[in-house]
């Protein structure tokens, strides 16, 4: 029942989509539980006044009722034409939260104080705007399967001033967050054998074996620097460990070449473990799955695309 | 992680930090500093050392009070609550149980919920403490304690903030309450109390006249410059010699003390036959002195229904007057009511004790002349021809004191005339009976009102003569007759004269008339604001017929009308950087009706050099602007300048926009 109030409300004012400025048909407001409490505490003394005729205390319960109205039109405008927008988030592997980033605009020359924003299995987060302050508010939501992840709707919601009324108003974003499938924990290394060992055929000499130093460069791993040779010259620049495999050898990793024990989803989770440690490695590296292939290749942008393709295999883009 | 339902997040539940905790012992205390005056001594004791514990536990951290510290301290105070007032219910003992909540309350400070809990109570407590008093005074700080708890309430919902902040911010919100509580006072229908029947202890600790009056009873309560009523007569006032207003008629006599006879038990109803004469109206609002009686002029022709009168003319109200009250009264002055006495009333009138105050009784036969007439003006003959001292410090007297003041001190103040002339009158087989009351009133300049007070009470005689009825004469006004012209400023000299009746100090006077006239518009108008004060008002301001529906619609429409307005308010445009970007709007607008419009994905640069491309006549002015418009949005340009300039801009866009003729 209460849901279906819930959704039926939702359905008032117009789209939620982002982005999205509250206008009057957006926001609603309600008594809070302390907003009912007052209400009661206020009949009851109204009852004392008449009672005792009370002529101040009429004032007095005369007085709290109108700041009863002004703090639901206070509530109302702590909201009324406030902005929320989205940008999309962050991939994450699965088991991490993912973060929703939405922003809130306030163009007023007026703070917004204690506003809430909260989402079905996200905490909620509670922020204060300054006068024309842009602020972004993450809300965090725990992955568990891989894929993609929309979140629910969000119900941005303030009780200030006073705490007695309950202003909210909805929003449904866009948004939808890449969960990567999670890396295997305690996975096998990195096969760094001849091709046709389990998963992994390296093209060209084994990436574990050292070939030369060169100058280092910024993007360099920092397992990669040759620490020792450059603690004996402290003067000279770092140097980095060359390997036959990150060269030349391109490492190929194939669903098809693992364990049939494994079911579809520790498939993989290996072969992002693997991704990782591949790309901490500095290797080039090449995604092989059914009815996808990513050429090797090594970098930020390879490594994000080799993810994705995991993350969705199988699953509707 | 826990998945959470969609509803709200549970606020209540949030633990309070100290800056909240102090906002609310800071509520406690003003709620509670308005009842010291009243609440009985042990319980202001463990208020105070159980706020001063909480304090401690908040500075110094000391170790809070445990469950079973609370519950011992919860039992003994109900039970010193129910020793102190006899019982555990009713206004008295519950304000000192409210009280003892909000004091143990600050020791359970855990969520927000406990917050709401200590500020509705503090609510509470201000508007009992309107049960004792209702001076401006009281108002004016139960105002600042109500702003204290409004900003404890803001605490409790808003981000951290200055105490000063708050306290601005809460003055800000009552403000803006204020015409609802206007409206709301003017045009609630109010309706007469009580709605259930009152506790006993409602109403205590008042002064006035009482039922009897020995020596001294009188001047004691002439000592007082508190008022007893105020009057307003529809029309000029008389003269104060002429105002002589009517109390209880004290017919029965035991050698010392004078009493209400039988006479003042028989009541009819309305008055007990007509009273010829021009009557002159006046309204009388009394001040509560906790007696049935009510005070107007003799002698009284119009009653409203729910006054009645007693068979010696004493008007009577239905309970005690425990609040202030307002009755319409007319009068005739100088009429002589009970010219048809019957016989058992005049037989009572005639009483006197078996024996005592010999010499009096000697002297009463000697005063017996042919005509009763002529006896009481023998009687006033001996006050004015022998040396009586009028004085508000008369000796003690002893046994047979009427003797021993006619014939050895001769000081007394008017109760002693006015019992030995009545003494005297019986004793010379008239019937006679002393009334009490009050004689005079001053006029204050500033609201007309003639306010009397408990320094104008007054005893004087009713000589009954066949034929005339009861014939008023005051013995007083035979000794000293300013008294009764001039009130008691005109005392011999040397007397104590009540301060407030004292006329050298001019300014003085002129200032107490300002103050008293204030507090009386503060009690006609704002305490004393019931159903018939409600109606009067509403019927000046032109409403026909004011009746609750007619006033419900009224009450609707305004609160609704300061709604919308207030609506109005919140959702207006406000703020330097919006009136930035509405001059910059203004530029498209004055351009958009001849095609020159800014693209959405433009910037304001861009936009300057499409335009300038597109219409060079253009191009100086709007270039200006967008440099303005970017250097105040994106620059160190102050936003007030720019918009100002923009403005200016758009103007001259607005006119340069249609296309120059070839």
């Amino acid at each position: 029942m209460r849901e279906a109030i819930r959704r039926w409300l939702a359905t008032l004012g117009g789209s939620p989509a982002l982005p999205l400025t509250l206008d009057r048909r957006r926001i609603f407001v309600l008594p809070t539980g302390p907003g009912l409490a007052f209400g009661c505490a206020l009949l009851a003394m109204l009852l004392t006044a008449i009672n005792y005729t009370l002529s101040l205390g009429f004032a007095l319960v005369f007085m709290l009722a109108g700041l009863g109205q002004v703090a639901l039109l206070h509530a109302f405008r702590n909201l009324y034409a406030l902005k929320l927008r989205e940008t999309m988030p962050e991939p994450v592997f699965a088991g991490q939260h993912a973060s929703f980033p939405l922003w809130l605009d306030n163009d007023a020359s007026r703070p917004r104080p204690a506003l809430q924003l909260t989402m079905a299995g996200a905490d909620p987060v509670t922020i204060d705007l300054a006068p024309q302050q842009s602020r972004a508010v993450m809300l965090r939501v725990p992955t568990t399967r891989r894929g993609w992840l929309s979140p629910a709707r969000v119900t941005l919601d303030t009780r200030y001033p006073l705490g007695l009324i309950r202003a909210w108003s909805y929003a449904k974003p866009a948004q939808r967050c890449l969960v990567l499938p999670q890396p295997e924990s305690g996975r096998p290394p990195l096969p760094a054998t001849a091709a046709g060992e389990a998963g992994v055929r390296p093209r060209g000499e084994g990436s574990e074996e050292f070939a030369s130093l060169r100058d280092h460069r910024a993007a360099d791993s920092p397992r990669h620097v040759a620490w020792k040779t450059s603690a004996r010259t402290p003067d000279a620049p770092l140097l980095t460990k060359q390997f036959e495999g990150s060269d030349g050898g391109d490492l190929w990793l194939d669903l098809a070449q693992l364990p049939a024990t494994l079911s579809l989803e520790q498939q993989l989770s290996r072969l992002t473990g693997w991704v990782i440690d591949a790309d901490a490695a500095g290797l080039h590296y090449g995604l092989a799955l059914p009815g996808t292939r990513i050429a090797p290749a090594s970098g930020p942008a390879h490594r994000a695309r080799v993810l994705r393709a995991l993350a969705l295999h199988g699953l509707p883009a | 992680m826990k998945w959470r339902r969609t509803t709200a997040p549970r606020v209540a539940a949030e633990p309070l930090d100290q800056s909240r905790i102090a906002w609310l012992m800071a509520v406690a205390a003003c709620a509670l500093v308005p009842h010291g005056s009243h609440l009985p001594g042990w319980l202001i004791a463990v208020a105070a050392l159980l706020f001063t514990w909480r304090v401690a536990q908040w500075k110094l951290g000391w170790p809070g009070a445990s469950g079973l510290v609370k519950l011992l301290v919860v039992i003994a105070c109900c039970a010193g609550v129910s020793l102190t007032f006899g019982r555990l219910f009713g206004r008295e003992p519950g304000v000192a149980l409210l009280t003892l909540m909000l004091v143990l309350k600050l020791h359970e400070l855990r969520s927000t919920r406990d917050g709401h809990t200590v500020v509705l109570l503090g609510y509470f407590m201000l508007l009992t403490a309107f049960l004792y008093s209702q001076t401006p005074a009281m108002a004016a700080t139960l105002g600042v304690s109500m702003t204290v708890i409004t900003a404890a309430l803001i605490a409790l919902t808003g981000p951290p903030a200055a105490p000063r902040a708050l306290l601005r911010h809460a003055v800000w919100l009552l403000a803006q309450a204020l015409p609802f509580m206007l409206v709301l006072f003017v045009l609630f229908p109010r309706v007469p109390g009580p709605l259930w029947g009152l506790p006993l202890d409602a109403w205590s600790g008042t002064s006035g006249l009482s039922d009897s009056m020995s020596p001294g009873s009188i001047s004691q309560l002439s000592l007082s410059g508190a008022i007893a009523f105020r009057a307003r007569f529809e029309g000029d006032a008389p003269p104060a010699r002429d105002l002589y207003w009517r109390g209880p008629v004290l017919s029965a006599f035991d050698g010392r003390t004078w009493r209400q006879g039988s006479s003042a038990q028989r009541i009819g109803d309305g008055v007990p036959h007509p009273v010829p004469g021009r009557a002159l109206a006046y309204e009388v609002t009394l001040e509560p002195h906790n007696r049935n009686w009510l005070f107007a002029l003799e002698t009284v022709s119009t009653l409203p229904a729910d006054v009645r009168v007693s068979d010696d003319w004493q008007l009577l109200g239905r309970d005690g007057v425990r609040t202030r009250r307002r009755d319409r009264f007319e009068s005739v002055l100088g009429a002589r009511p009970g010219i048809e006495e019957w016989s058992g009333h005049l037989d009572a009138a005639r009483q006197l004790p078996r024996d005592g105050n010999p010499r009096a009784r000697q002297l009463a036969q000697t005063l017996r002349a042919a005509s009763p007439a002529d006896t009481v003006e023998a009687g006033l003959r001996l006050f004015r021809r022998e040396a009586f001292v009028y004085t508000l410090t008369p000796p003690l007297l002893g046994e047979d004191g009427i003797d021993a003041f006619l014939f050895d001190t001769r000081r007394g103040f008017c109760e002693h005339y006015a019992g030995a002339f009545v003494f005297l009158m019986r004793a010379a087989g008239l019937p006679a009976r002393v009334v009490t009351g009050y004689q005079g009133g001053e006029r204050n300049e500033v609201d007309d009102y003639v306010v009397v007070r408990q320094s104008d009470a007054h005893a004087w005689a009713e000589v009954w003569l066949e034929g005339e009825g009861w014939r008023r004469v005051d013995p007083t006004a035979a000794i000293l007759p300013s008294r009764i012209e001039r009130g008691l400023a005109d005392l011999p000299a040397g007397e104590p004269v009540p301060f407030v009746a004292r006329v050298d100090l001019g300014w003085l006077r002129s200032l107490r008339h300002q103050w008293e006239a204030a507090n009386n518009a503060w009690n006609q108008w704002v305490l004393s604001y019931d159903q018939q004060k409600q109606r009067e008002l509403l019927s000046r301001l032109g409403m026909s017929q004011p009746d609750w529906r007619l006033m419900t619609i009224w009450l609707a429409s305004l609160c609704a009308l300061f709604a919308i307005a207030l609506t109005l308010w919140a959702m207006r445009r406000s703020g330097s950087a919006d009136a930035l970007a509405r001059a910059w709007s203004g530029v498209d607008r004055a351009l958009r009706p001849a095609g020159l419009g800014r693209e959405t994905w433009e910037g304001p640069l861009d936009y300057a050099a499409r335009i300038g491309r597109l219409r060079p006549d253009l191009a100086p002015v709007l270039s200006q602007a967008c440099r303005l418009y970017a250097d105040a949005r994106y620059g160190a340009a102050p936003p007030a300048a720019a918009t100002r300039e923009l403005k200016a801009c758009a103007r001259a866009l607005r006119r340069q926009r249609t296309p120059p003729h070839q």
